[in-house]
């Protein structure tokens, strides 16, 4: 089964974020509070050590396992959908202390509460999908 | 043994998250976990309203192992790697919660006055719910990216929408924990 090396990934991820506690409702509100440096020092040193990684993935020095060259797709561009998009994204994670990956980690923690979450979260991807071509970029 | 099982400090998340992210594009795919919001609508038939949703799903198999293992991941660390799930707060921080009637801030990783089981059914604590996971899907599709794929995997690769779409994700938390939650609680 060659996806088998995605679940054993995801089984890594779920774990970090669960033993890193940012998964954690109380860790988003504090951050928005900047009472901490927790959630600040992870995703700082995350991207600190991604951009070392993403340049030795540019370079050519990191190839993948089949030796490929590894390219990092660019964003979609558009300064209204990613500010306004990100803004109404940045009040449902404070509002749920959740992002996507977090949800799935709460819900194998056994959070049933959080199924609605998820839930809701697929509405907003399907309203995304039906409006998509009417919204501004 | 001990270090398993206490949380983890910032210094070892972090490194461990840019890993993973090493892991996905190694394994020759990318990573953010939100496109998985819209592979789950097209499983359950979106392509019949939008041509949006109509994708090869075979292409997104992998995405789909990838969430489960981190739902896997959820319940082991859960079960085995958890001595306590107390979240060491600020005091600061514990006493405005309490002003807003969070009693015990930071005995659990979820507040109970948002998840517990009774409040997920009464009509407050079920539209608060499902709203902010509408705001967060709804979100994160129209930005292009999640935490993960924009805040972690395009800020590492240098990316203005990413940076732009961050500082979005931090005016709406900022809006609401500074601004709603009062009104909310």
């Amino acid at each position: 089964m060659k996806n088998i090396k995605f679940l054993i990934a995801g089984i890594l991820f779920g774990i970090i974020l669960s033993k890193t506690q940012v998964v954690s409702w109380y860790r988003i509100y504090e951050m928005f509070k900047f009472q901490s440096f927790h959630m600040y020092g992870v995703i700082g040193s995350a991207v600190l050590i991604g951009i070392v990684i993403i340049q030795l993935f540019k370079k050519g020095i990191i190839k993948d396992y089949l030796g490929n060259q590894i390219n990092v797709k660019d964003k979609k561009k558009g300064f209204i959908r990613t500010l306004v998009g990100g803004s109404i994204f940045g009040l449902g994670w404070a509002l749920s202390g959740a992002c996507p990956g977090p949800m799935y980690v709460l819900i194998g923690q056994g959070a049933l509460s959080v199924i609605i979450v998820l839930f809701g979260a697929m509405i907003g991807a399907f309203i995304y999908g039906v409006l998509s071509k009417k919204l501004p970029n | 043994m001990d270090f398993i099982t206490q949380p983890w400090p910032w210094y070892v998340g972090g490194p461990l998250i840019a890993f993973t992210l090493f892991l996905m594009f190694y394994f020759g795919k990318s990573f953010g976990v939100s496109t998985s919001l819209e592979t789950f609508c097209s499983i359950g038939g979106a392509g019949k309203f939008s041509d949006y949703f109509k994708i090869n799903l075979k292409e997104k198999h992998w995405l789909l192992f990838f969430v489960i293992g981190i739902l896997i991941g959820g319940f082991i660390s859960s079960e085995f790697l958890m001595q306590s799930h107390a979240i060491d707060l600020n005091p600061a921080t514990v006493k405005d919660l309490a002003e807003l009637g969070f009693a015990d801030a930071g005995s659990s990783y979820l507040p109970p006055e948002i998840y517990s089981t009774e409040n997920m059914f009464t009509v407050k604590g079920f539209l608060i719910l499902i709203s902010a996971g509408v705001l967060i899907g709804f979100g994160t599709r129209y930005a292009g990216g999640c935490t993960s794929g924009h805040s972690i995997t395009g800020l590492s690769s240098l990316q203005l929408p990413s940076l732009i779409a961050t500082i979005g994700f931090f005016i709406g938390g900022l809006i609401m924990t500074w601004f709603i939650y009062p009104i909310l609680f």
